[in-house]
């Protein structure tokens, strides 16, 4: 059997990802002998885990049919909120309360887009900016810090172990499980399916389309939540900014895990693998000795070769001449 | 009979697809000045010729010659470079443009540093217009036109370039009788001048009326070619379905039970007004028309996904509101939509979870759905409908339209629902399998369901159907018991000239 040009622009546009992973990963590990050590992968897993935790929320919003671009800005929102309310009403009451906030914010997301129907890339392109705006007001503009860091049990979920597993990594998979069940095994899950794979033929067979949509929204913003917590967690103290720029990296692993922008394919696992690659590349690279800004670049990239096979995939070669 | 070079003749043209053979063997020829039909029922092969005349599908075997010359098309573009134009059913212009930017679109006339030369366009697209005889001028706006006189832009498209043919596909789907009239001329014109056309249409009298030949095609294959003057309908008929016209249908012998669904004063806004009909359970009733004449729009109606302006629906007799298709579902009304692939299946998702979704809900163990609940209605609708797929695992994105149809109606059967509203059941569907989903109609009248549908194909109608509701433009013309209807009178009511019968 011999491969033609046809062969291998298929399985490049079906398998690119991961041959392009591969490749890296092999490289790297020539470069720079640490990057297979045991505890640089771990340190890997541990500080993807925020990012793995949104990830797993836009998942839904993805498969669905939408975009969230507003994850990052809404996860600086639930860090700061948090920590600002620690020291007001004590993390016990601080915790519910800053989940509540964000799922507010989830909810009025899913309204616009799931029942009037506003296209979520304006939407949530709007909310990034509007909820970076909620966020400076609520801090004033200052940094918030837990002021007695030491003499609070806050500080469990980011920097405390289980069974000397990191607490982050720990959330991150527990998550993962039960969002995987969700999305995988529940008539909500193929609904979700269904309504980003053809939202049309989901009305048609009585599938409330905008209810679906919004709990969406719902799931994400829950999941941004818990990443706040985390963020809030481990580092007691934060700038306005701390989520900046992650929708676009957490877009990238969602989209990388073989999430298709146009609704209705990828799974939570796949999800978790795209983290995995971002959160090794990223790693990798400065391991080589690049400056920490050149993964700004290579995150674009990604996304541009993501979406680039997703397309070339569907169309079973890697150019067309009609779209 | 004196026989001029031909200006176009395809030779033994063969298409194939995975597992269909679209086209096999057609040949056939226009002469200068002459009209030729082409005729054919729905997936006969007729677009897919087209296709490969435009270059769009490269053909497997066969040759094309345009004046016996061989060509090879590449492109629409490449096959208007040598004289062959295409006027498409569905309009391509762009609203925002004037008339004259769309006719020369692609190939405006330039001037230096590629400015667009204005006057020589407005000159250009006046000749043009002057030769259609329209009112409207270069300059005017494609979007404030009727769709007649978008028509007419299309058309002048063609004559950018002095064309040897020109290939109308249903051109008078969407012309009022005035405004064919005009197209006609145009086609006379056209014709005095020398050009071969080629007309595609489903309507007898157009075509008997201004074609001087029929070339007939049935199943891909070519079945002859028809001097109009010396032939008619029956003949024609015969050639298109192989037989003639079999308006005797499977005679139900079975009970019909209780009127299942009646719908009184229905109308909503301009779509259809003050529509009547009852269907009762173990009767199928079919909904006749042309494209607009409201038929979908009555269904979506019932399904719950437009809201009525006046009138009501009774559901085994009582009153009912239906507000969305999750309501309608609920009370037991289901739809097979007219849009296969767009309406009624998930191409992404595999042939069981397409048949369970209106019913997921109710599928659960525990949380969970329930994967050998899902499989048990998969398997029994699949050997009822006897469905032909490797698995439940396929994607439905994979199955022949036959099939894919066959998902759609297990999907909703599964449902058991009290009415059953089939739209276009056999739209893009092969002949095999067409005549199935007949069965399969009969089938399940017999047992009981009450059945609607809607069709634009009339022996299907006829076929299926134990009366038949004949609609035009929004309202209903009449209604006719099995035994009433014939050929002509069904279609003098779809056309609107019998007065509704009290």
């Amino acid at each position: 059997m011999t491969l033609t040009k046809q062969d291998i622009g298929r399985l490049l546009a079906k398998q690119g990802i991961l041959i392009a992973f591969a490749v890296f990963m092999i490289g790297f590990a020539l470069a720079n002998q640490r990057f297979i050590a045991i505890d640089n992968i771990a340190g890997v897993i541990r500080s993807s885990a925020i990012l793995g935790v949104m990830a797993l929320g836009v998942t839904f919003v993805v498969i669905g049919g939408n975009l969230d671009l507003s994850v990052g800005s809404m996860m600086s929102f639930s860090t700061i909120v948090v920590l600002d309310l620690h020291d007001k009403i004590g993390p016990t009451l601080a915790i519910p309360a800053m989940f509540g906030l964000t799922l507010l914010l989830g909810a009025f997301i899913g309204f616009l887009v799931g029942y009037l129907k506003l296209n979520s890339l304006i939407v949530t392109l709007g909310m990034l900016s509007a909820i970076h705006g909620l966020t400076l007001t609520w801090s004033g503009g200052k940094n918030m810090d837990i002021a007695d860091k030491s003499g609070t049990w806050f500080s469990f979920f980011g920097q405390d172990r289980i069974f000397g597993i990191p607490m982050p990594i720990l959330i991150f998979a527990l998550l993962a499980v039960l969002l995987s069940l969700l999305l995988a095994r529940t008539p909500f899950g193929r609904k979700v399916y269904a309504v980003g794979g053809n939202g049309q033929a989901a009305t048609f067979s009585g599938i409330p389309r905008a209810r679906i949509v919004f709990f969406t929204y719902l799931i994400s913003a829950f999941c941004v939540a818990m990443a706040g917590l985390l963020q809030a967690s481990r580092s007691l103290g934060s700038q306005n900014t701390v989520g900046q720029g992650m929708e676009l990296e957490v877009l990238a692993a969602v989209i990388l895990g073989g999430a298709s922008l146009l609704g209705g394919a990828g799974t939570v696992f796949k999800t978790v693998v795209g983290v995995l690659i971002l959160g090794f590349i990223q790693n990798g690279l400065l391991l080589v000795g690049l400056d920490f800004y050149v993964q700004y670049i290579v995150t674009w990239a990604i996304i541009i070769l993501a979406v680039w096979l997703d397309v070339a995939a569907k169309r079973g070669r890697l150019w067309s001449p009609i779209a | 009979m004196t026989d001029p070079t031909p200006v176009l003749r395809l030779e033994g043209i063969v298409k194939s697809f995975p597992g269909v053979r679209a086209l096999d063997g057609v040949s056939f020829d226009v002469r200068p000045g002459e009209v030729h039909a082409l005729m054919g029922e729905n997936g006969a092969g007729k677009s897919t010729l087209m296709k490969v005349l435009g270059g769009i599908h490269a053909p497997n075997e066969g040759k094309i010659f345009i004046a016996e010359e061989p060509v090879v098309m590449t492109s629409p573009m490449q096959a208007k470079a040598k004289g062959v134009v295409f006027i498409h059913q569905e309009l391509s212009l762009a609203d925002e443009l004037t008339v004259a930017e769309n006719i020369f679109l692609g190939e405006l006339p330039l001037k230096s540093f590629g400015r667009v030369d204005w006057a020589k366009l407005y000159a250009r697209t006046d000749a043009i217009l002057k030769k259609l005889n329209v009112r409207f001028t270069a300059k005017t706006r494609v979007g404030d036109l009727s769709i007649a006189n978008q028509q007419m832009v299309e058309i002048g498209r063609a004559l950018t370039v002095s064309p040897r043919a020109v290939i109308f596909d249903e051109p008078t789907a969407s012309l009022t009788d005035a405004e064919k009239v005009v197209l006609f001329d145009v086609i006379a014109d056209l014709q005095s001048q020398g050009v071969g056309i080629v007309y595609i249409s489903h309507r007898m009298e157009e075509v008997f009326k201004i074609t001087d030949r029929i070339s007939v095609l049935r199943d891909g294959q070519y079945r002859g070619t028809l001097i109009t003057a010396d032939t008619d309908e029956d003949e024609v008929t015969k050639l298109m379905i192989g037989r003639s016209l079999d308006l005797s249908r499977n005679e139900s012998h079975h009970e019909m039970g209780d009127v299942a669904l009646e719908v009184r004063g229905l109308s909503c806004g301009t779509l259809f007004q003050d529509v009547d009909f009852a269907v009762r359970k173990g009767e199928v009733l079919g909904f006749y028309g042309l494209v607009g004449a409201g038929r979908t729009e009555i269904a979506e109606t019932i399904f719950g996904l437009r809201n009525p302006t006046a009138g009501q629906i009774y559901l085994n007799g009582r009153e009912v509101r239906i507000h969305s298709p999750i309501d309608a579902v609920r009370m037991g009304i289901s739809l097979v939509p007219e849009d296969r692939k767009g309406q009624g299946l998930v191409l992404s998702m595999n042939c069981r979870d397409n048949m369970t979704l209106p019913q997921v809900d109710d599928m659960t163990a525990g949380p969970f759905v329930s994967d050998g609940a899902e499989i048990a209605i998969f398997d029994q609708y699949r050997d009822k409908l006897d469905i032909r797929t490797p698995g439940w695992r396929q994607l439905v994105g994979n199955l022949s339209g036959g099939n894919q149809q066959k998902i759609v109606i297990g999907k909703w059967l599964s449902m058991r629902p009290d009415v059953l509203i089939v739209d276009e059941p056999t739209r893009g569907i092969d002949v095999g399998s067409k005549s199935e989903i007949h069965s399969l109609i009969r089938d399940l009248a017999a047992q009981g369901f009450a059945v609607i549908v809607i069709s634009s194909e009339m022996p299907e109608v006829l076929h299926v159907s134990d009366r038949i509701v004949a609609m035009y433009s929004g309202k209903v013309m009449r209604e006719f018991t099995s035994e009433e209807v014939t050929e002509d009178n069904l279609i003098q009511a779809i056309s609107g000239i019998t007065e509704k019968v009290a």
